[in-house]
């Protein structure tokens, strides 16, 4: 256990948690120029610099997860305040990810909050210092099932980044959402594109999901003797996987296409922040490594 | 009937993305309905895949409960706490099943459903894509202008050569190419509806090995004190849940014995509390191959016999020794205390039936590093025995074990006892190793007179284990081919005549392709002759 790196971890988890305050007010500020330019959709010079801030904070944050891994000389995501940590820092990850694939920069101001809220909260709520693992999460099934539970996380939320705008311009393209405030919606692409785009993310974050179930069932045979038993975090994860699988189909049937399978993908993505949230801390399971 | 998601039958090709029809769209005409038709009609809602969407949702709504309300499954004790503090809610509740969630009759409905509509749905399915597999590429469409893709090249060196590099060039790529006179009719992909079909036939060998192999299963709990040997057969176990098709047979004859169990605990600080670290159990297992030692460690079961044997908890027995007055001993052996907190601090229930004037129960408390709080009450700091120390209260009075019931081991009902020592009482019972406590009014004597660890173990049996292993595997084999794989056809044909001919590509996707355009165009240039010479090439 190194104690000066945990408090250079901690120091680095707030300067991130600044950078990406500062990344997110240009990123609106962008917005909000979209908006007052009548509809040219063309992204303003603050978007430049936010995406660069994001990207900074990005490396504070990674710098805040490798410190923080070093000193309790194990991976970053044993206990609920490091899930949080890393799970964050995959959003990022994954959004960053994303520009090379595509301009998504539109959502940045939904991620850039999204990232600061959950950092936020993480840090100030359920931050806990190193401790030793107990013996149910020796082993390297933590580092594989909670790895892709993390990867997952990212690209759930990064799917409900842009679930929330096509349900934002599906409403527009339907004649409502017209005041000068709903301009920035002419910078999004069209529903339709939004729509594909959420869900190839979201179908990766599938993908992985299933992953973090079938590892986590082959951990729990080897720690509690029954690979599946509805423990409350069981059952949490078997809800997101069959709202996800109930997504995946809804995209592809005529009558659910469109704001149904956004509202589905977002429930969703509520469950994920749910199984995170209220499960850990209020529910009575065998799951119980919130560390609180 | 014409499937609404197929009616775009040329942009459409066999079954979809989303593969299931959706009949519920086609009108249903006539205002009576047979019997007959309205199975046929109820079928088809069922298999339809906005049925398949509301159950699927429906499943993970119901299973909400099951997070929320303790369940006998997973947590039996907090079952019978809910029943003790609240028994007319519980009564409720138990009518509702709902502390049995996931073998409930409203959430086996909609599973069983949910599999009977996918069943319903992957069977045409299946015999469709078999069709398809075995069946040449489609022939070109009529309306070749409404293809997503279209290009034009120059036949060089003549339309036959070509229509043969193109041909090659499509089978490099792995596509089913058919040429058919002067035109190329090609597919590719159909590994995804492929495995798309063997995801879904994977999850219901999955159903269907928990349904048929999960009666075989049986699991036990035993509570293992240090010196003492477990062997498996049903009397020994401390609780045992059979499957439906257990039998007595199945249980493979051996013997465990605890020889030993460590502990090992840290603390950042001294103000942090002790964090466990390591739990080693050194056995000795007798088998048909004689006996020898072996380890047992969380995460690291241990198979002996055709089962599994999972270490789930430990804790302290104190070895209890009660004599009668003439120091006859009446009761000696390790109680098993059961642990409260992180430090240990252990409660648990001595029964002495027999052997004294009247029956005697006690309940005790145990404390693995004894420090005495300002409140002058015990407490343990340390889950280590440091200074180990037992607290007692004890009763005189009828136990209730001649009853016949079985009784629980670690409860002593005191409400028609007698209180002779103990708390309240002004005679304080706080035994250290060795130390004895005269029982009032001449009954005999108690004595703390050693001190063993335990452990609890669970020893199981899952004969359901390598099916759905087998059907995960298949599953997510199913489930990464699909997503990973794109279907698209493309057709080549010649237009005009030599030496003005040229191929006309036409190509489609099924489903969302954004590199649709980028895959085919690649497959054109690979089509073009190979001109070492050639400059400029862009």
């Amino acid at each position: 256990m190194n104690y000066d790196l945990e408090s250079i971890s901690l120091i680095s988890t707030y300067s991130a948690m600044a950078v990406y305050a500062l990344a997110f007010i240009l990123f609106t500020v962008d917005l909000a120029g979209r908006a007052a330019t009548e509809g040219q959709s063309k992204p303003t010079r603050w978007l430049r610099a936010a995406t660069a801030l994001l990207a900074l904070g990005w490396a504070v944050h990674v710098v805040a997860v490798v410190t923080r891994a070093i000193s309790a000389n194990r991976v970053p995501w044993a206990n609920m305040y490091e899930f949080g940590l890393t799970a964050t820092a995959a959003l990022v990850a994954v959004f960053l990810g994303s520009l090379f694939w595509r301009d998504v920069r539109y959502v940045g101001a939904f991620i850039s909050g999204f990232a600061l809220l959950a950092l936020g909260i993480v840090t100030v709520n359920f931050y806990v210092t190193v401790v030793p693992l107990p013996p149910a999460l020796q082993g390297y099934w933590l580092i594989i099932h909670v790895c892709v539970a993390i990867l997952s996380t990212g690209f759930f939320a990064t799917g409900a980044a842009l679930s929330v705008a096509q349900l934002f311009q599906e409403s527009r393209e339907e004649g409502k959402l017209q005041g000068r405030s709903w301009l920035f919606l002419s910078a999004f692409p069209s529903a339709a594109e939004l729509e594909a785009r959420a869900y190839r993310i979201l179908v990766i974050g599938f993908v992985f999901w299933t992953f973090t179930l079938v590892a986590g069932a082959i951990w729990a045979e080897r720690a509690w003797g029954r690979y599946w038993g509805w423990d409350t975090k069981e059952v949490w994860t078997f809800i997101i996987w069959t709202l996800f699988a109930g997504y995946i189909h809804a995209r592809a049937t005529r009558g659910w296409r469109g704001r149904p399978a956004a509202i589905l993908s977002l429930i969703g993505f509520g469950a994920v922040v749910f199984n995170y949230s209220i499960v850990n801390i209020f529910f009575k399971g065998l799951h119980a490594y919130s560390g609180l | 009937m014409q499937p609404v998601d197929l009616a775009d039958s040329t942009s459409d090709f066999d079954s979809p993305d989303a593969p299931r029809k959706n009949r519920l769209d086609a009108p249903i005409r006539g205002p009576k309905l047979g019997p007959l038709e309205f199975l046929r009609w109820g079928w088809r809602v069922l298999t339809s895949m906005r049925t398949a969407i509301v159950l699927m949702v429906l499943l993970a709504f119901a299973s909400i409960p099951g997070s929320l309300v303790p369940q006998r499954s997973s947590d039996p004790n907090g079952v019978i706490v809910f029943r003790n503090t609240d028994p007319e809610l519980f009564a409720v509740y138990d009518s509702f099943q709902l502390f049995d969630t996931f073998t409930s009759v409203w959430f086996s409905s909609i599973y069983v459903l949910l599999f009977v509509s996918l069943i319903g749905c992957i069977l045409p399915r299946s015999l469709h894509h078999w069709r398809i597999l075995r069946a040449a590429p489609a022939e070109s469409p009529d309306n070749w202008v409404r293809l997503p893709f279209r290009r034009d090249e120059p036949a060089t060196g003549g339309a036959d050569a070509a229509l043969a590099r193109a041909e090659s060039s499509l089978r490099r790529a792995r596509y089913r190419v058919v040429r058919d006179g002067s035109e190329i009719r090609a597919e590719f992909g159909y590994l995804r509806e492929t495995g798309n079909l063997v995801f879904h036939i994977a999850l219901v060998g999955i159903l269907v090995t928990l349904a048929v192999a999960g009666g075989y299963g049986w699991n036990g709990q035993r509570v293992i004190v240090e010196g003492q040997t477990f062997t498996n057969q049903l009397a020994s176990f401390d609780t045992f849940n059979p499957g439906a098709w257990f039998s007595e047979t199945q249980l493979e004859p051996y013997g465990v014995g605890l020889n030993t169990f460590t502990a090992e605990y840290t603390q950042r600080s001294s103000d942090d509390p002790w964090v466990p670290v390591d739990f080693i159990a050194e056995l000795s297992v007798t088998d048909d191959n004689g006996t020898s030692d072996a380890t047992l460690k969380v995460n690291e079961p241990l198979a002996v016999g055709n089962s599994q044997m999972y270490l789930l908890g430990n804790g302290f027995a104190p070895i209890i020794t009660v004599r009668d007055p003439d120091g006859v001993v009446v009761f000696e052996q390790p109680v098993v205390f059961l642990s409260q907190d992180s430090n240990l601090t252990s409660v648990g229930v001595v029964k002495v039936p027999d052997g004294l004037s009247e029956q005697v129960g006690m309940q005790g408390f145990f404390y693995p590093s004894a420090v005495e709080l300002e409140s002058g009450a015990l407490a343990s700091n340390n889950p280590e025995p440091i200074n180990p120390a037992v607290t007692f209260n004890i009763y005189t009075g009828d136990l209730g074990l001649d009853s016949g019931q079985t009784a629980n081991v670690f409860q002593l009902p005191t409400e028609d006892l007698t209180l002779i020592a103990g708390r309240n009482t002004g005679v304080d019972v706080v035994l250290m190793p060795g130390d004895v406590f005269t029982l009032p009014g001449g009954l005999g004597s108690v004595e703390f007179s050693g001190l063993r660890r335990f452990i609890g173990v669970e020893i199981r049996h899952d004969a359901t284990q390598f099916g759905v292993a087998l059907g995960v595997f298949f599953a997510i084999a199913g489930l990464l081919a699909s997503l990973g794989t794109r279907r698209r056809r493309v057709w080549i044909r010649v237009a005009g005549n030599t030496p003005t001919a040229k191929l006309e590509w036409g190509g489609m996707a099924r489903g969302d392709d954004p590199r649709l355009d980028v895959a085919l165009d690649k497959l054109v240039e690979r089509s073009r002759p190979t001109e070492p010479d050639k400059l400029g090439t862009t």
